[in-house]
């Protein structure tokens, strides 16, 4: 009898290549999926477990993981693109001509990418606004909303950088209104649009400088925030929904509606003894 | 529950075996706890799939976007010929327009950085964690406070002719003012909605507000020498 998919799989995941690899082991018992995610190393930074009402499309619109999302694709059209691509005076512009004409689906790695990285931006802010209007960035979550100003800074700076790689007059003019505005900053402004351009106008060095702050730089330093901002979901209590916060459970034990939605389980409770104890589940 | 011990508790000197932690349980001291069980699933696999449909529905749209449109590239780059308007990147044109009106320092450095200064310190103010209708404690006060502040910020922007500025916020103060005459009593849902809002969500909205316009007028409506241009114009 032919085997299924499933079966061979099974079999793949009791092979000891595989189980050294992967150190959660094999079963699909509750234990074994919170265990996938507790002893991977990336997926570790979230929770083994979410409250379905947060996963509801009108919670968070899933605002933050289109946004890593085109985080990824950005990565994915990225890196494809640097194999044809040089930062420097005039090839940058005459790549570009050859993804247009000459590279197979060139034109269509550098639309995605352009588009990817609009839809982007357009997306940290609409993530930032929803964040906002849910209350999502109160206490315990201060900090994660800073790291995602922070992240909205870089994604800026990373756009900002790309803009000028073609090297066309698009490219050219807007990085040198932009960084006009630069030398705008009193008494240091002249030195920080030095330091951004490697000289006194836009030119190779600028392009040099913009290609390793958008290839290097400023991508590692967003992993490095998402990191820290994926990880302090988990730790400052999961994906936010107001009614599960302390002071909303204490306020609804306080007046006496603990019995409404969500529900709530009292363990070994006794007339007698007053005091009440909430308790949050680790997540 | 009996009295009768049903344990032995002593010191075991053996280090090869290895220590047993022992709860003592006594009578009328047991805590109560109380544990939210909320609905959860797991995040391997259901969560995860979840994220992954998301993030493919989001990849087909753009795929197909990238299909259809293509990304703009104009000539090379050529210092000596300065396009009329030369505009910066669509996110940056709202800043763009604000340099219309006032000197780089202010709408270039000052403004942008007060506006980073303000979000990253909204959790840390009391103001935005309160979730109560602005008009609804402490009323006489804080009118007071309204109108003087709508009423400079509206003589600020019309005292520059910052006209695109200057009707969002006018929109926003009507809105302010409608709030303040309502009361979570009131016959209307949206009336009720309005006198809801705490402080931080009409400072926030004002924001975006302005953003939106801003960006929108800089993309849409402006042509050589930042003039006024109608998208229809060409």
């Amino acid at each position: 009898m032919a085997k299924t998919v499933d079966q061979y799989f099974g079999e793949l995941r009791e092979t000891r290549v595989w189980r050294s690899i992967f150190r959660s082991g094999t079963g699909s018992s509750t234990l074994k999926r919170a265990v996938a995610i507790q002893q991977n190393v990336f997926l570790h930074l979230f929770s083994t477990k979410v409250r379905t009402r947060v996963l509801g499309f009108s919670a968070t619109w899933y605002l933050g993981t289109l946004t890593l999302g085109t985080f990824l694709l950005l990565v994915a059209t990225g890196i494809p693109l640097m194999l044809y691509y040089h930062p420097s005076v005039p090839q940058a512009y005459a790549d570009m001509k050859d993804l247009q004409f000459v590279v197979s689906s060139g034109l269509f790695l550098r639309n995605l990418h352009r588009w990817s990285a609009h839809a982007m931006v357009f997306l940290v802010f609409a993530h930032m606004f929803k964040v906002f209007y849910r209350g999502a960035y109160r206490t315990p979550r201060e900090f994660n909303w800073v790291i995602g100003v922070v992240l909205l800074l870089i994604t800026l700076l990373l756009s900002y950088t790309g803009y000028l790689l073609p090297w066309d007059q698009l490219a050219y003019w807007a990085i040198t209104v932009g960084s006009n505005i630069a030398s705008a900053v009193p008494l240091m402004g002249d030195k920080i649009r030095f330091l951004l351009l490697g000289g006194h106008a836009v030119n190779a060095n600028a392009l040099l400088r913009f290609y390793v702050l958008h290839c290097m730089i400023l991508p590692l330093t967003a992993m490095f925030f998402v990191a820290i901002h994926f990880w302090r979901i988990r730790k400052d209590g999961g994906l936010y929904s107001h009614s599960s916060e302390p002071e909303v459970v204490r306020a609804r034990v306080a007046n006496g509606r603990e019995d409404e939605n969500p529900p709530s389980r009292k363990i070994g409770e006794k007339e007698d003894t007053p005091s009440t104890v909430s308790v949050k589940e680790e997540q | 529950m009996t009295d009768a011990k049903d344990f032995v508790a002593g010191v075991d000197s053996n280090a090869k075996r290895s220590p047993r932690r022992i709860v003592f349980i006594t009578r009328r001291t047991s805590a109560q706890v109380k544990a939210e069980t909320e609905e959860q699933i797991q995040t391997f696999p259901e969560v995860l799939f979840r994220a992954a449909v998301a993030i493919q529905v989001l990849a087909i749209a753009l795929v197909w976007i990238a299909l259809v449109f293509n990304a703009p590239l104009e000539g090379l780059a050529d210092p000596s010929h300065t396009p009329n308007p030369a505009k910066a990147p669509w996110y940056f044109l709202g800043l763009q327009e604000m340099l219309h009106y006032f000197p780089p320092v202010v709408a270039g450095v000052l403004v942008p950085g007060l506006v980073v200064m303000a979000l990253i310190v909204i959790p840390y103010f009391k103001v935005n964690i309160e979730a109560d209708g602005l008009f609804l404690k402490d009323r006489q006060r804080r009118l007071r406070m309204f109108y003087i502040v709508a009423a400079v910020l509206s003589i600020f922007l019309g005292w520059f002719h910052v006209v695109v500025a200057l009707i969002p916020t006018l929109i926003m103060a009507a809105l302010m003012l409608v709030a303040s005459q309502s009361s979570p009593k009131s016959s209307s849902a949206f009336r009720r909605y309005l006198a809801a809002r705490p402080l931080s969500y009409w400072i926030m909205t004002w924001f975006l507000f302005e953003l939106v316009v801003l960006t929108a007028v800089g993309t849409f409506f402006r042509g050589p020498g930042w003039s006024w241009v109608w998208p229809w114009q060409g």
